[in-house]
């Protein structure tokens, strides 16, 4: 274990916020399952009982006796408001005081920085790089996470949650999204700092990041596994097995949900389910090349003259 | 409250200063001494600032609010249930608080700062080392920055999971998804200019994603079919020419400090106006059950 580089990694100045946001997201995470759990049990309680149902107004929080149902915002919410600015900016300066912003040497385009490092919001996609070309990872991965994002309210169609925290009313949502958002998205992120080294290779935490290790990794195509040589048949079988794997998983996503969703299948139309199975077989795909490359050594499986996926 | 005033004569008519004729300079400094003796509060310069009395009723905790034009986006009253901390984590709050501060530090480090090779980097060494207060500003300007990017992933996450984007909310996520956007570019192109190692090569590697955009891009699927060259796609009008040098550094700035502030804040004014139009905050809501909707509940066997 080499805890001293351990430890450098983790206080170098820009990485720090990394620290604050794996605890800050763990920390909201356990707290919306909290409430989403209290939630359910009431919601579980008020289902099995009719007279309940009727009588009970289902808040969470009920009112004390005497209590108006609404507030003035001043003061209730200016107070906390102004409460909150200030805790925020005494925590921004005492951080501000203790850590200083890191500045490197000048801009230097020809002493290359090893690990060169995309800021760490953005690691995620620079992780992605190890497994897609590009055109995928900077590009088009970035572009549909931001369009599914903005169409997820218009294909949610469940008009249970809205609201309070809830597990149980919507949990293939809920999977979803966290899915996307802690593994694909954070997870990587973690990744990309803690165990990304020198020449972005794979060091596990405590290793030494040794900048001359030289790691001979055959990658193959997965056509040569094949043993296909030459285009077009190079493309055709590479578009063979993308396209399979879209029939496949929309095909497999499809009786799955049917089954498993099946409130929402009935209630959504075929536009907002072949968006919802096409972003969603998308997105596994992420995982699944990851899994081929890391332990199967592939890295294209669709080789074109323009283009390799 | 409102002292009553000392010259009586000055009640029956206001027109009048109850005076008569006399305009010597002596009666002037009486009255003078009069006025100032009346609440100021009664006076034209307050009352033509702040519209409303100050004694605490509902209407005028109202009217706090409602007329003034920071205080107004909020409703005069809320749910009591809406202040709870657990349901909204405050979280959208602090990151537009967060904007602030950043754009308060942010121009004061361009009191500093100038956008060219060589300078840039001296500048940022002289914020460190000798204005007074430079380094804590330009901490706090880059802290803020980190700390904006975590709490809108925090607030997208308890929009999320309080199921807060769905009607009539559908409009305002979408929105909401531009900021989020928009706030990761603002700090990327804050990283390139202090103009060192760190910020060069995030940019670098960042930019050089864009040779490979297809069809815009000369490294990309199709970009040479388009004809696209080192000197004509995307990338070339990102940086201002096919290396990250001076042009990128001008660029950047201007997208930092001028370009995206700008779009941010149109962004914002709508996230707000629609967050009011769309009924304020969706809850924290009562719990809704399955058997409330017929068309959900599962379909009986
Ligand atoms: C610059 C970034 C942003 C700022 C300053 C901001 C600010 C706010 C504020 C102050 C609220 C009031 C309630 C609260 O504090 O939670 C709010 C609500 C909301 N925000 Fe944002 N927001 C930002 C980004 C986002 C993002 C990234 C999303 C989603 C992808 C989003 C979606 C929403 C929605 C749907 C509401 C209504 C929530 C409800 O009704 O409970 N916002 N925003």
């Amino acid at each position: 274990m080499d805890w001293i580089q351990l430890w450098q990694i983790a206080s170098a100045p820009d990485n720090v916020p990394i620290l604050i946001m794996l605890a800050l997201v763990g920390f909201y995470t356990c707290y919306a399952f909290k409430q989403a759990f209290a939630n359910d049990r009431l919601a579980a309680e008020l289902e099995a009982d009719p007279v309940m149902q009727k009588t009970h107004h289902r808040k969470r929080f009920p009112f004390q006796k005497g209590w108006a149902e609404r507030v003035h915002v001043w003061p209730y919410l200016l107070k906390i408001e102004f409460l909150a600015a200030i805790i925020v900016t005494a925590i921004l300066i005492v951080w501000s005081i203790t850590l200083d912003a890191p500045l490197e040497e000048p801009a230097n385009p020809s002493l290359t920085m090893n690990p060169s490092k995309a800021p760490w919001y953005f690691l995620g996609l620079q992780e992605m790089l190890v497994y897609f070309d590009p055109w995928i990872a900077g590009v088009v991965a970035p572009g549909i996470i931001v369009v599914g994002l903005m169409v997820i309210p218009y294909v949610d169609v469940n008009p249970l949650g809205n609201g309070y925290y809830t597990y149980k009313q919507r949990k293939f949502a809920i999977w979803t999204f966290l899915f996307g958002f802690l593994i694909l998205w954070v997870l990587l992120v973690f990744i990309g700092t803690f165990i990304r080294g020198p020449g972005w290779q794979w060091f596990w935490p405590g290793t030494f990041w040794d900048h001359h290790r030289v790691v001979h990794e055959t990658n193959r195509n997965l056509h040569e596994i094949f043993g296909i040589s030459g285009q077009p048949a190079e493309g055709i079988f590479g578009a063979a097995v993308v396209g399979g794997y879209f029939a496949l998983g929309m095909a497999a996503f499809h009786v799955l949900f049917k089954k498993f969703a099946n409130n929402a299948y009935r209630a959504m139309n075929i536009v907002q389910l072949l968006i919802v199975n096409s972003l969603f077989v998308m997105m596994m795909g992420m995982p699944v090349k990851i899994i081929a490359r890391l332990a199967f050594r592939i890295k294209y499986v669709w080789v074109t003259p323009w283009f390799n996926i | 409250m409102a002292t009553e005033p000392t010259s009586t004569e000055s009640k029956k008519d206001p027109k009048s200063n109850g005076n008569g004729d006399d305009q010597s300079l002596g009666r002037k400094i009486k009255e003078g001494i009069d006025l100032a003796k009346n609440d100021p509060r009664e006076g034209q310069i307050w009352t033509s600032v702040i519209r409303h009395k100050l004694d605490d009723s509902p209407r005028n905790r109202s009217l706090a609010v409602l007329s003034n034009v920071f205080l107004h986006l909020h409703p005069a009253k809320i749910n009591r249930d809406a202040v709870r901390y657990g349901f909204t984590w405050g979280m959208g709050g602090i990151s537009f608080y967060l904007f602030i501060v950043l754009t308060l530090t942010g121009v004061f480090l361009m009191f500093y700062y100038h956008p060219t090779k060589g300078q840039a980097f001296r500048d940022i060494l002289y914020l460190r080392h000798d204005v007074p207060y430079g380094n804590l500003l330009r901490n706090m300007h880059r802290w803020a920055a980190h700390a904006m990017i975590i709490t809108v992933w925090l607030h997208m996450l308890r929009v999320f999971l309080t199921g807060s984007y769905k009607p009539p909310r559908e409009f305002n996520w979408g929105v909401g998804v531009l900021l989020l956007v928009f706030t990761m570019l603002l700090s990327f192109t804050g990283y390139l200019l202090p103009d060192d190692q760190l910020g060069f090569w995030a940019v670098t590697v960042g930019t050089n994603m864009a040779r490979a955009t297809p069809f815009l891009g000369h490294e990309g699927p199709f970009g040479p079919q388009m004809g696209m060259t080192a000197f004509n796609d995307v990338r070339f009008a990102l940086l201002g020419g096919s290396i990250v040098d001076s042009n990128a550094l001008l660029r950047a700035y201007i997208w930092h400090c001028i370009g995206l502030p700008i779009v941010l804040s149109v962004f914002l004014i709508v996230h707000f106006w629609r967050i009011r139009k769309d009924g304020s905050i969706s809850g924290p809501a009562p719990i809704k059950l399955e058997h409330d909707f017929k068309d959900w509940a599962p379909a009986k066997a």
